[in-house]
């Protein structure tokens, strides 16, 4: 199974390089831009069964991929 | 200044080494220097402790601050010992990545995220203790930007444990003071017990007049000495 993992900070944490690439949107002319957000994204390949793959792809989220105090993250399932 | 506390020269001391980190030498060296104290260097990968009065985690660049500063160090083997070390009270202080490392391993609240300008900022800074006492040091870091929520900064302020912060040589803690953007202007904090210090700014690399005209770090690593 393969899960996608979207890491971002939390919205109460200034973001200096998503702000710095709206503004340069904005300086660009694209005048509609409101907000950017900036995330990493991890692709996760898990050989498992279903219930214990969305079991350890949760813990790796939660755990590794994401600092709980600062970040929240997204699980996405790729395949199958 | 070598003013040597009567039987500081046994204490024994640990620094712990990841791939990538750079300022264990310096910290063995201000030690053995100024204090007399020979720190044995600990590997990441070891599985144990030798018995140790305090630990030692250093600058640098652990793990090319893959996935984030400190995050894979913080997952190291040594590290479980190390949580068991600090949850019998074993003082430790982490200095730069080694900050990093602590609030990764959630020995330490909060986290350390990229500078607010997104840029490496290497220079000298002041920064004030709760005493009100300065000391001068050089900064060297790309993510110094210490931030916690308000509910936790709120308890630590409450418990004295804001053991640093960022300040203007004559002497006010403000915005222009504070290099990374950091939460309350704070350089460095405690743990609970107060056993365990994390602070961004060198205190290795102020031991001497020579280096950046500031030995003030001897005063901050002699009072982690006294603490132990």
């Amino acid at each position: 199974m393969e899960f996608e993992v979207l890491v971002q900070l939390k919205s109460e944490v200034l973001d200096p390089e998503a702000r710095a690439i709206k503004d340069v949107l904005i300086s660009q002319g694209i005048s509609n831009v409101e907000a950017v957000t900036v995330a990493k994204r991890y692709v996760v390949l898990l050989h498992a069964d279903e219930t214990e793959a969305d079991k350890k792809i949760e813990a790796i989220a939660s755990e590794y991929l994401s600092n709980p105090v600062s970040q929240t993250y997204e699980i996405k399932r790729l395949l199958p | 200044m070598t003013k040597r506390l009567s039987a500081v020269g046994a204490l024994r001391i640990g620094v712990i080494q990841f791939p990538g980190s750079n300022c264990d030498e310096d910290c063995i060296d201000s030690f053995k220097r100024h204090f007399d104290i020979q720190a044995s260097r600990l590997w990441h990968q070891d599985t144990t402790l030798p018995p140790l009065d305090a630990l030692v985690i250093p600058g640098g660049f652990s793990f090319g601050d893959y996935l984030r500063s400190g995050a894979l160090a913080a997952r190291s083997p040594l590290m479980q010992q190390v949580k068991t070390f600090a949850s019998r009270g074993g003082p430790m202080i982490g200095i730069c990545n080694g900050f990093q490392i602590l609030t990764e391993s959630h020995l330490l609240p909060g986290a350390l995220l990229h500078n607010l300008s997104r840029q490496f900022i290497c220079r000298q800074v002041t920064i004030k203790d709760e005493r009100g006492r300065q000391f001068s040091m050089p900064i060297a870091h790309g993510e110094g930007r210490y931030w916690l929520d308000q509910e936790s900064l709120r308890e630590i302020e409450d418990d004295g444990r804001i053991a640093f912060r960022y300040c203007l040589p004559s002497g006010p803690i403000n915005f222009e003071a504070n290099p990374n953007g950091s939460v309350a202007d704070i350089a460095g904090v405690y743990s609970k017990n107060k056993k365990i210090l994390g602070m961004m700014p060198h205190p290795e690399r102020a031991t001497d007049g020579v280096m950046g005209g500031s030995s003030d770090g001897l005063i901050v690593l002699r009072d982690f000495l006294n603490r132990i």
